[in-house]
C-alpha cells in the first residue's frame, strides 16, 4: 500500500522546536476533504502562509525558500506530532514529499501513523539532532538498511526501530495484510473469549 | 504480581508478534465524522469488511456546529461533506450511528460512558487522541490513527508495541476548590508534556478513589497531555455504579457475571511498575497555563518562572516563543490578566458536574462586560439534565451562551472559533498555538477558575474570588 523505503539522500528541513503538534503540521481548517489526499497545500499552513486560509507565502518560513522547498526529511525537536490523532498530518507530509522525520522523541500515535504511511520515524539524541539540524543545504541520508543517519562530516548515527515496523517500511507492507495471516488465531480467540466474557459481544440492532 | 495493565494485556493478547509487539484483541471501536469517515471510506475502497459491526459506534461530534438550530451545514468550509459522507459510510457498514439529531449525540468520550459502551476490562480504541479519558472506568482505551481504525475494524485487533507502566499515587485528598483538572496540570508540570511517553499511567491512592467518576475522566483525559499511551483507574463501586443500567452495559445475570470478572481487575499489591510517582494532594493548587504547552502552567497565584537554563524539557527558544505568542513575560502574574472570552466545554470538562461547579460560582452574578462566555455541554444528555436542574438557566442568566454538544469550539474547525489573538480562559485540554482560533491565546484551567474569571473579567483564583464576592 505505501511506497517501499530503503535509503534516501535529500535536503532536510530543520524545524528544531519542541512540541510541533498536528495542528501546526496541518491545521484543522485545512482538512477539506473526507480522504487522504489534497492535503499538501495545507501542510504547515499557519506558518507557511501570511494569513489564515490564505496562500501568500510567508518569507519567514524556511520551507518557502530553495532548496528547503524540496526537503524530504523533516528535523524537529522533542515530542513531534503531539496533539490530535489526525493521520492527515502524516498524509500531508507524505503528499508534499517527506519520507522521514528525525526528532528526539515522537508522540506515539503520530509515530504509528508514520510507520503505516511510509514515513520513517528516526529518533536520535539531542546532540546528534542538532548536528544534523546545522548542515544547512547539504543533503542528509537516512538508511533503513543500515539503520543510520548521516550527512557530510556528520554521523553516521545509528537509530532503532522495532523489527515489525522496519519490515513494513522496507517493503511497503500493509499492516492489515500482515495481521490477516493470523486470521485463524483471531477467530479461535474470539470464540473462546465469547464464552469467557459474553457481555462484550453485542448484537446488531434489529 | 501483575499490574492492572498487564492483566488486561494478557487477557487480550492473541499473539506475540515479537520485538515487544502484541496482537491485541479490540472490544470496541468508536468513530467520529472527522477521522472515522476517512477510515470507513478507506475500508470500503479496499473492499474490506468490518469483523464485528455491532461493536463499533459512530458519532457526529467534531465538525458539527454547536450553534442552536444547527444542521448538516457547518461554518467549517466543506464540513458538510464530513457529516454526510460519514453518515452514508456508517449506514453502509451497518454500525450504530448517533447522528446529529439523536438524543444520544455528544462528544465521543462523554457519550461512551453514558451509553455503557466503555466497560471495565474492555479494550476500546477511537481515532481521537483523548480516548484515554475512558480509562477512568478500568478499560484499556487509547487513541489511534485512521489507518489503525481500519485495522481494528476489519481484523478485530491491533498490532501494539507494549507500553511500560507508570503509577501515579495521590495521597490525601484534594482541597476544596481544587479539582482533577488542577491535579492533572500539577502532574504535567512535574513530569513534562512528554513525561509519560510510551507508558500506561495508572492513577491510584486516596486522592483518586475519592474523586467522583466525572473527575476521574477529566484526569485520565489529561494524561494525553503527558504523552501517555493511555491512563487507567482500577474499577470500583464508583465506576461500576456509574455504568449500571446504561443501554449497552450488560443486564441482570450477565451484569452479575461481568461484575465478578471486573472485581478481579486491579494491580496486585506487590506489582512493580516501571516508574512510580507519589503526589501529596495537599500540595495541589488551582492551576493555569501561561504558555502554549500544558507543561507551561503554574498555580494561579504564582508568577511565570524564568526559563531554567539547561532544563531538559524546554529549550530557551521554546520558552521565549511561547511568551511572545501569549503576550506575556517572565516574572508576570497571570492572575489579573484581562480576558476576552471564557469557554466551558470539551471532552475534558463538559460533564454535568463540571457545569454544576461553574454554575455555583456564577449564580446571581454577571459575566464581565466585554467578555464572551460560552458553554458547550458534552452531550445531549448533559444538556437536558442541565436544563432540567436549572444549571443552564443559571449560566444563561449570568451571560453565558448555551450551545449544542460538540467539539468544534475546542479546536477551531474553521468556522467556530475565538477571534484573532483573543485571550481565552478555557476548560479544554490544549493551549497550543491557534488551537481555538487564529493566534488565540488559550489559558487552560478548571471550570471553577474559568467561571470565576468570566465574572471578574480577568484571570482570578476561584478561591479568592469566592471570598471576595460571596456574601
Amino acid at each position: 500500500m505505501s511506497e517501499a523505503f530503503t535509503r534516501l539522500t535529500a535536503v532536510s528541513l530543520p524545524l528544531l522546536l519542541d512540541n510541533i503538534d498536528t495542528d501546526i503540521i496541518i491545521p484543522s481548517r485545512e482538512m477539506k476533504t473526507v480522504g487522504k489526499t489534497g492535503l499538501a497545500d495545507g501542510l504547515f499552513a499557519g506558518w507557511r502562509y501570511t494569513s489564515v486560509g490564505g496562500r501568500e507565502k510567508s518569507p519567514d518560513f524556511l520551507m518557502n525558500h530553495a532548496p528547503y522547498d524540496t526537503a524530504q526529511i523533516l528535523i524537529a525537536g522533542q515530542n513531534v506530532g503531539c496533539g490530535s490523532s489526525r493521520e492527515h498530518a502524516v498524509w500531508a507530509l507524505r503528499e508534499y514529499g517527506f519520507r522521514a522525520v528525525i526528532a528526539s522523541s515522537f508522540n506515539p500515535i503520530f509515530r504509528s501513523n508514520c510507520i503505516r504511511n511510509g514515513l520513517v520515524p528516526v529518533q536520535l539524541p539531542f546532540a546528534q539532532l542538532y548536528a544534523l539540524g546545522d548542515v544547512g543545504e547539504a543533503s542528509v541520508t537516512v538508511d533503513l538498511d543500515a539503520m543510520t543517519v548521516c550527512a557530510p562530516g556528520v554521523g553516521p548515527f545509528p537509530f532503532e526501530l522495532e523489527k515489525d515496523s522496519r519490515l513494513m517500511l522496507l517493503n511497503g507492507w500493509d499492516a492489515i495484510d500482515l495481521t490477516l495471516q493470523y486470521r485463524d488465531r483471531i477467530t479461535a480467540w474470539r470464540d473462546a473469549d465469547r464464552a469467557e466474557r459474553p457481555w462484550i459481544y453485542l448484537e446488531r440492532d434489529a | 504480581m501483575d499490574t492492572l495493565f498487564e492483566i488486561l494485556w494478557r487477557q487480550h493478547q492473541i499473539a506475540d508478534i515479537g520485538d515487544g509487539i502484541g496482537l491485541i484483541a479490540i472490544d470496541r471501536v468508536m468513530l467520529h465524522e472527522r477521522t472515522g469517515g476517512v477510515a470507513l471510506k478507506g475500508l470500503a475502497a479496499a473492499g474490506r469488511n468490518i469483523l464485528a459491526p455491532a461493536q463499533a459506534f459512530a458519532v457526529m461530534d467534531h465538525i458539527v456546529d454547536t450553534l442552536p438550530g444547527r444542521s448538516d451545514d457547518t461554518l467549517m468550509p466543506t464540513g458538510k461533506a464530513f457529516i454526510t459522507e460519514t453518515r452514508a459510510a456508517a449506514k453502509a457498514a451497518g454500525i450504530r450511528l448517533f447522528d446529529l439529531h439523536d438524543d444520544r449525540q455528544g462528544i465521543c468520550h462523554v457519550i461512551s460512558p453514558e451509553q455503557g459502551i466503555v466497560l471495565p476490562g474492555a479494550t476500546l480504541v477511537c481515532p481521537d487522541s483523548h480516548t484515554g479519558t475512558q480509562g477512568a472506568f478500568g478499560a484499556l482505551a487509547w487513541g489511534i490513527g485512521s489507518s489503525e481504525a481500519e485495522h481494528a475494524l476489519t481484523t478485530g485487533t491491533l498490532r501494539v508495541r507494549k507500553p511500560a507502566t507508570m503509577r501515579v499515587t495521590v495521597t490525601g485528598r484534594l482541597a476544596d476548590g481544587v479539582g482533577a483538572k488542577d491535579l492533572a496540570l500539577h502532574i504535567i508540570v512535574l513530569i513534562g508534556s512528554q513525561g509519560a511517553q510510551d507508558h500506561v499511567v495508572e492513577f491510584a491512592g486516596e486522592g483518586i478513589t475519592a474523586l467522583d467518576i466525572e473527575q476521574r475522566q477529566t484526569l485520565c483525559n489529561m494524561a494525553t497531555e503527558m504523552s501517555a499511551f493511555c491512563a487507567i483507574i482500577a474499577p470500583d463501586d464508583v465506576s461500576l455504579s456509574a455504568l449500571k443500567g446504561r443501554p449497552f452495559a450488560p443486564r441482570d445475570a450477565l451484569w452479575e457475571q461481568a461484575v465478578a470478572h471486573w472485581r478481579t481487575l486491579a494491580s496486585h499489591p506487590d506489582a512493580t511498575f516501571d516508574r512510580e510517582i507519589t503526589i501529596d494532594a495537599a500540595t495541589v493548587a488551582p492551576m493555569i497555563s501561561w504558555g502554549t504547552s500544558p507543561q507551561q502552567s503554574i498555580p494561579v497565584t504564582a508568577s511565570i518562572p524564568p526559563h531554567n537554563v539547561g532544563h531538559p524539557r524546554e529549550t530557551a527558544a521554546n520558552h521565549s516563543r511561547s511568551l511572545a505568542y501569549m503576550g506575556l513575560a517572565d516574572g508576570m502574574a497571570v492572575a489579573g490578566e484581562p480576558i476576552d472570552a471564557a469557554f466551558i466545554g470539551s471532552c475534558t470538562n463538559s460533564r454535568l458536574s463540571d457545569l454544576r461547579r461553574a454554575a455555583a460560582i456564577v449564580k446571581g452574578r454577571k459575566v464581565a462586560k466585554g467578555v464572551r462566555a460560552i458553554c458547550v455541554p458534552g452531550s445531549k444528555a448533559v444538556k437536558l439534565a442541565a436544563e432540567q436542574q436549572g444549571i443552564a438557566a443559571t449560566l444563561i442568566e449570568a451571560g453565558f451562551e448555551w450551545r449544542e454538544p460538540g467539539c468544534s469550539m475546542c479546536f477551531f474547525a474553521g468556522g467556530e472559533s475565538f477571534g484573532l489573538r483573543e485571550r481565552v480562559i478555557s476548560t479544554t485540554n490544549r493551549n497550543f498555538e491557534s488551537r481555538q482560533g487564529p493566534d488565540t491565546r488559550t489559558h487552560i484551567a478548571s471550570p471553577e477558575t474559568v467561571a470565576a474569571s468570566a465574572i471578574a473579567g480577568h484571570i482570578v483564583d476561584p478561591r479568592s474570588f469566592k471570598d471576595e464576592v460571596a456574601p
